[in-house]
């Protein structure tokens, strides 16, 4: 099959890569750029387990045509913190149970990144309708409500105790 | 010890950082140079002799690097010992819709698929198989030749005088349960790379619960001595049982590699997940109950056929679980049990979370709630008034060590305000409770032996870092997390000093694999001698090394030190350099072997049921029906879990909150729906497995009743309380609404048309204001 040479910026790095041209975004992460953070847990976009950012907000990267993305900021969960970091949503997630077996939680991690950017201090029932098409087989929910409030915590916490900016 | 480091912390999961940064890696994620991609070729008929396979095309197609068939691979395997029937591609017939016929490794996912399209099988279709109650009538055509009538296994079993205790009974209900097919549904679709190494030898990497039985079966099928075959399990998105038998892609990626003399990588799309299945089985349960007049159970006759699928997979012994642990949450001294195991043309079933116990406990909590009605009783109150008092062994011989389901009830009633809401909220809103149990591990292995269940062995270093090799298999449930606390617990160091080199069976030893909630009790059990091994080293070496007696040395926060001379202190990273000086090495091996008097009676198939221990758990589930369009809401759910000792609470909370979801779907959304052997709702999109928008506030109460046997008192906490919530559900919608639905999924067409069902009885509309209650 004839390939297209497509330019993609992802996780703040540009990448030259020829693929075909139906190419799907989920398949040019995790073939052409070893980025397997992003996962495949269905065969119709029903779990959310695809999700990265697109300009800061969240889609599902099976059911997306890599060639269209090309003048778009992708992260995917590999990027939302610099290596060796991690982001109040990747602590909260970490600490407070979010992730069990950990296949749903990159996805769950990019749609909170997406609410919270939106939304820093959502309501409970915000958190429940905005997490609605991730699925996680493990949890109940109940502790991944609880890792996205702890990241709002940790979120205010790191913003209070940077110093004020100065001159001001 | 006044008060533990680690035991007992909500501590966050030693592989979490690798999870939330997308870089620790499932099977699927691996790559390595020169790998093929496999794909299976399914069978499209139900039930169909094999004339032929011609591959001639499929091999000429440029990019094909090896084509299998049944003939490549003939040797038969299955979970169980007695149940050897499945074979890697079939050799004469298809037995179900996705039953494997032949597999191509190419050098892309899409020629492979490709050259699928061109491999021709000749099938003859035979006539086919679908409703278990129907075959097992059959007098030909026999999915199986050497199961004549289509029985896979039959058990008979009885316990007291179950006749005579009816007879006796002042109540007696006797009801029909239907309980529909549910899959595990775990987010990761199972993957394995296998690698042919230029040495000849063979490394696995597999989405496994189980890597011993898969290390097993390659061995037989790939004739090849386990010695030449490497098994490592990478991270496991989800199991739930589905993990734990070996999956026909697990044996197709090894015989293609073998084959090719290159890695091949075969990964199911979600629609094949579906059809591997081994999930949790059609039920129909004929149940029949006996209660005295001061609400005693008296007596429970169970007759339980389960739709097994084309092939045996765990079946007897879902069967026998159904069986084993209906009659052994509470008293009960008359026990009478009829399991039928059915062979039928669809995909196998077998082990799911709370394995055989789910479908008849639903059906058990349901009889009691009506018996509660007959008797006038509060359905708290009759479940009090039969406990077991434990230490005791129930009449089908389980030991029970511990018991804290007394403590489940009243905690749950407490939190839900039972005695004010049950039969007090206004029409269409309800309460329901029920109970239910699970083991802590099989005390029997499923291939006899008398290894033990699990092997660990901890090696301290010159560096001082303690490596803990354990073939345990994390797969979510934390398992690593709880073996690392116990031993850092022990050995008084900082969690961040314990490595864990798990499920690799080149460099760990065997372990039976993470199903049957065993792992916290068995492998823990292991961690906690070997550790007190290395402890009691290093406690030598420091005595020697002080001049003092190491019965008054004791380990906490990375020092040890004298408990009778402050002085004496020494941090770990000297004392570890001094044991291995003193003894050449600082090494230790743990075991666990289930004691004699907890592996039960000597009647046939008693070899399932029995555990070293059990957890229990009580439930009560508020909700909402709406009675125009059938439709439940369930507001909360307060779940109270014996799990002996919460050695992590946070993650037993996740698994408690996990198996009260996973029933709740059961109770309410999630069915297989089958049409002639082909699956209709085969993605999740359609199966439904509920998302937040369904999911209530769950709230989980632990209860510890310190079990004398398990590690630092614990037992099992990943399955036991997923069985409670279906019945819960459905007594709640009878105190909602008074109907009763005894057939799963509770859909609103079904509580519809109870509800139609119940106004036409009472010639009239329900009325509205004390409706449907008494």
């Amino acid at each position: 099959m004839n390939k297209e040479l497509i330019r993609l910026k992802v996780n703040g790095e540009v990448h030259e890569v020829a693929v075909p041209p139906h190419k799907l975004l989920l398949d040019v992460l995790r073939e052409d750029l070893g980025l397997t953070g992003a996962k495949r847990g269905c065969d119709d976009s029903s779990c959310g387990c695809c999700a990265v950012l697109v300009d800061s907000v969240a889609i599902l990267s099976c059911v997306a045509i890599a060639s269209c993305y090309q003048d778009a900021e992708i992260v995917t969960v590999e990027g939302i913190a610099p290596p060796g970091t991690l982001d109040p949503v990747q602590e909260g997630y970490a600490l407070a149970g979010g992730a069990q077996c950990g296949y749903c939680t990159p996805g769950f991690l990019i749609c909170t990144k997406a609410l919270l950017a939106r939304h820093p201090h959502p309501t409970l029932e915000e958190i429940r309708v905005a997490l609605s098409s991730n699925l996680c087989r493990c949890t109940g929910y109940m502790q991944i409500y609880e890792s996205v409030q702890l990241a709002i915590e940790r979120a205010q916490a790191r913003e209070a105790a940077k110093p004020a900016p100065v001159g001001r | 010890m006044a008060s533990h480091s680690h035991i007992g912390k909500p501590l966050p999961m030693t592989d979490a950082p690798g999870k939330v940064t997308g870089l620790g890696k499932y099977a699927d994620d691996l790559t390595v140079t020169g790998m093929l991609y496999g794909k299976i070729l399914h069978s499209v008929h139900p039930h169909a002799r094999i004339r032929a396979i011609d591959t001639s095309k499929a091999e000429a197609l440029p990019g094909v690097k090896a084509v299998a068939t049944g003939k490549d691979a003939p040797n038969p395997y299955g979970i169980l010992p007695i149940g050897h029937d499945e074979r890697v591609f079939a050799l004469d017939k298809a037995r179900y819709i996705g039953d494997n016929v032949a597999a191509v490794a190419a050098t892309s996912a899409e020629i492979a698929e490709a050259a699928l399209d061109l491999i021709d099988v000749d099938y003859e279709p035979l006539p086919a198989w679908f409703d278990p109650l129907e075959s097992m009538q059959a007098t030909s055509n026999w999915i199986h030749e050497q199961k004549p009538g289509n029985v896979e296994k039959e058990y008979h079993h009885e316990f007291g005088n179950p006749e005579q205790a009816f007879a006796e009974s002042a109540f007696i209900r006797e009801e029909r349960y239907y309980a529909g097919e549910v899959t595990h549904a775990a987010m990761e679709p199972h993957s394995t790379l296998a690698i042919w190494e230029p040495d000849g030898r063979l490394t696995v990497h597999s989405s496994t619960q189980v890597p011993y039985y898969l290390h097993r079966t390659i061995a037989e099928v790939c004739e090849m001595p386990m010695s030449q075959i490497r098994i490592i399990k990478p991270l496991v998105g989800g199991g739930f049982g589905g993990k734990s038998e070996v999956i026909p892609l697990e044996v197709a990626a090894p015989v293609l590699a073998k084959k090719a003399r290159r890695p091949v990588k075969i990964t199911y799309t979600r629609e094949e997940v579906f059809y591997a299945h081994r999930g949790r089985p059609i039920t129909i349960a004929d149940l029949k109950v006996g209660l005295t007049r001061e609400g005693k159970i008296n007596a429970v006759a169970a007759r339980v056929v389960q739709d097994g699928g084309a092939y045996c997979g765990y079946g007897p012994v879902t069967v026998l679980y159904s069986g084993a642990l209906l009659g052994a949450l509470y008293d009960i001294p008359n026990v009478r049990y009829d399991g039928y195991r059915v062979l039928t043309n669809k995909p196998a079933c077998g082990a799911m979370r709370g394995h055989g116990t789910v479908n008849v406990r639903f059906a058990f909590e349901s009889t009691l709630d009506q018996l509660a009605h007959d008797a006038g009783m509060d359905p708290v109150e009759i479940r009090r008034r039969n406990l077991l008092k434990a230490p005791c062994i129930t009449v089908n011989g389980l030991r029970v060590t511990s018991y804290g389901l007394p403590e489940c009830i009243e905690k749950a009633a407490e939190r839900s305000g039972w005695a004010e809401k049950k039969g007090k909220l206004p029409y269409g809103r309800g309460v329901g409770i029920a109970c239910s149990h699970y083991v802590s591990g099989a005390a029997n292995p499923i291939i006899r032996s008398n290894m033990p269940h699990t092997t660990v062995n901890i090696k301290v270093d010159r560096d001082a870092a303690v490596t803990l090799f354990t073939g345990a298999s994390e797969i979510g449930q934390g398992s690593d997390t709880i073996q690392a606390q116990i031993v850092a617990e022990v050995l008084g160091v900082k969690m961040e000093r314990i490595k864990l080199v798990a499920a690799d069976t080149d460099l760990t030893p065997v372990d039976l694999g993470s199903y049957s909630s065993r792992v916290t009790f068995m492998a823990g059990n292991a961690c906690l001698e070997a550790a007190k091994n290395i402890r009691a080293q290093v406690f030598a070496a420091v005595a020697k090394k002080s001049g003092c007696d190491p019965a008054v040395l004791e380990a906490r926060d990375d020092f040890i030190f004298s408990t009778r001379d402050p002085g004496l202190r020494m941090n770990f990273d000297e004392a570890a350099v001094a044991a291995i000086d003193f003894h050449g090495a600082l090494v230790a091996t743990g075991t666990y072997a289930p004691p004699e008097e907890a592996r039960g009676g000597k009647h046939k198939g008693a070899g399932v049921g029995p555990s070293p221990s059990y957890s229990y758990s009580a439930q009560v589930v508020e909700l909402s029906v709406d009675t125009e369009t059938g439709q439940v809401r369930v507001h909360r759910i307060v779940a109270a879990h014996d799990c002996g000792k919460a050695l992590n609470p946070l993650t037993v909370e996740g698994q408690i909150e996990g198996s009260v979801y996973m029933g709740l779907g059961q109770a309410l959304q999630e069915e297989m729906i089958w049409n002639e052997g082909r699956l209709m709702n085969p993605s999740l999109l359609e199966y439904r497995t509920p998302t937040t928008l369904e999911t209530p506030e769950i709230e989980s109460i632990i209860v510890e009743s310190n079990d004398p046997e398990g590690p630092f008192g614990a037992k099992e906490a990943g399955e036991g309380s997923l069985a409670a919530t279906i019945p819960a559900v459905a007594n709640a919608i009878y105190d909602a609404v008074g109907v009763r639905i005894n057939s799963l999924p509770i859909t609103p067409e079904k509580i519809l048309a109870a509800l139609r069902e119940k106004e036409k009885q009472r010639g009239g509309k329900v009325a509205r204001s004390n409706g449907g209650r008494r």
